[in-house]
């Protein structure tokens, strides 16, 4: 995973920076925050909603801690790298804390003051809390396992709406007393505009977004045909060995857990690149920087044009079927808008997968500044020779888009090789 | 076993239901119902597999991998849940 940088340290608080969703992305807009200071923040929170030129993203929190301040308003635009939050670091106070001459009264139980603020909203004494940091300080997870038994959140009467949501819910025509409190953010807006099967879209903003993806991809792959000298090379790769070994698979789970071909190939693309590291990273400052692991842009077409490239975790780690549920999920939020700003990421290689539209091989352009790209066509019987005989068999044309400032063919072809090689041996996928 | 097979019209309602889900502004109305489904509504593997399942929940049928050739239709996916199997 990728988290913007935490820039201008001091003490123990951080900046938290409008972070760069994809490598085209120059500046974003706040559209609403989801937490206001003296809110405790975990790494991995969901604590704003950004606009890209492409879509809404949840943005999630680089670190622990308790929100300081807001420093940028909803609604404004920024450049990548503008500070929006602070958030102090809610680890336990330094040494000099234990070093101080207790009183000789009552001693203070050790916590730092986030996890002091923490303990206070939450109404639990710290006199009682066993504390497990360093020294013995109490963390804010010591106060979480007191918490935890208490019904958490009891929030009086009344149900918070974020601004963007309330402005949503009047554009989408929902009415807000109808959801669920106790506080309401514009996904759930956007979840109860979908309940009635035709979503009434803000008509006005629809074609304005998608113009505005429409110049984004112009930009960027205008750039890649510019900068990139793409050199191309392609494997045919029989499959029959992969689907009689997926559709065996497939026969002893539920339909739940059943798992697509794509899903095989990712998992192999991970893999291989890999093994293959010059092909994995990013070409910048005239030079090829590898990879700190795979992460895996997926190329998603969105229905009615355009397409958002989410970025999967080094899928080579996850069993397939874990590969099959993150691929599910990333899908169907890349095609209702609600990516998450890790998933935004920037990939250090990109596969396109063009082939459940029929087509036979894609020619990719490659996501500057990354150095390749992997496209793999419709699966589809055809003859090969299988032996001395031929046969009929599912082939799929797997095709090696690639940077020849950053490698030459013969890496691209043993990329290719490394791939079919890890398809013939459906079993080292599962 | 043998499931029950559907009435026409809850097999139409279900199977309606399960790509609304999917693609949820998708003008069946206008969908030739012999027309490929994957090709009229752009479904890819991932999508199909979604549709699959909402519609094994919704019915309660049992669906096969080897039965997807039966669902390529809006009246094939009918014809399926209304045979008994």
């Amino acid at each position: 995973m990728w988290w913007p940088r935490p820039g201008g340290r001091w003490g123990d608080v951080a900046d938290f920076l409008m972070p760069s969703l994809g490598a085209d992305m120059d500046e974003g807009t706040i559209l609403e925050w989801l937490v206001k200071p003296g809110d405790v923040v975990h790494r991995g929170d969901v604590v704003a909603v950004v606009d890209t030129s492409k879509a809404a993203v949840d943005v999630e929190c680089f670190t622990d801690g308790t929100v300081e301040k807001i420093l940028l308003p909803v609604g404004e635009k920024v450049p990548v790298g503008t500070p929006l939050a602070i958030i102090g670091d809610g680890a336990p106070e330094p040494p000099q804390a234990v070093t101080k001459p207790e009183p000789a009264t009552k001693p203070q139980p050790l916590a730092s003051p986030p996890v002091r603020t923490f303990a206070k909203q939450a109404g639990v004494d710290l006199a009682a809390v066993h504390g497990t940091g360093r020294g013995g300080a109490i963390t804010r997870a010591d106060v979480e396992q007191v918490l935890a038994p208490r019904a958490r959140r009891p929030e009086p009467a009344g149900v918070r709406v974020s601004p963007y949501a309330k402005r949503l819910a009047g554009e989408l025509g929902v009415d807000l007393a109808t959801l669920p409190g106790p506080v309401l953010h514009a996904r759930d807006v956007h979840a109860a505009a979908r309940q009635p099967v035709q979503a009434q879209r803000p008509q006005a903003e629809r074609p304005q977004a998608e113009q505005s993806m429409r110049q984004t991809i112009a930009a960027l792959m205008s750039r890649s045909k510019r900068e990139i000298p793409h050199y191309y090379l392609s494997i045919t790769i029989d499959l029959q060995t992969a689907l009689e070994w997926l559709h065996e698979y497939n026969r002893g789970v539920g339909v739940q857990d059943r798992v697509v071909p794509t899903a095989l190939l990712i998992k192999a693309t991970a893999l291989a690149a890999a093994k293959v590291p010059a092909l994995n990273g990013h070409w910048v400052g005239g030079a090829f920087r590898p990879g700190d692991g795979v992460r895996l842009g997926l190329a998603v077409s969105l229905r009615g044009g355009g397409l958002l490239v989410p970025t999967l975790a080094d899928p080579g780690a996850l069993a397939l079927n874990e590969v099959m549920r993150t691929l599910s999920d990333v899908v169907a939020r890349a095609r209702t808008g609600r990516l998450r700003s890790s998933e935004l990421a920037p990939a250090t290689l990109t596969v396109t997968n063009l082939g459940d539209l029929g087509a036979e091989s894609v020619q990719g352009v490659i996501y500057p500044p990354q150095v390749a790209l992997v496209g793999f066509g419709a699966i589809s019987k055809r003859p090969w020779a299988v032996g001395d005989l031929l046969g009929v068999r599912p082939l799929v044309t797997a095709t090696l888009a690639a940077d020849h400032r950053a490698s030459d063919g013969a890496i691209g072809a043993r990329f290719l090789d490394a791939l079919d090689k890890l398809l013939q041996r459906p079993e080292g996928l599962r | 076993m043998t499931t029950t097979p559907l009435t026409t019209e809850r097999a139409r309602a279900a199977v309606h239901e399960a790509l609304l889900g999917i693609v949820p502004d998708a003008e069946l109305d206008i969908v030739d119902p012999g027309e490929n489904l994957r090709e009229a509504l752009e479904l890819d593997s991932i999508d199909f597999l979604a549709f699959v399942r909402r519609l094994a929940e919704l019915t309660g049928r049992t669906i096969d991998e080897d039965d997807y050739s039966r669902l390529s239709t809006l009246d094939s996916c009918i014809e399926f849940l209304t045979t008994a199997r």
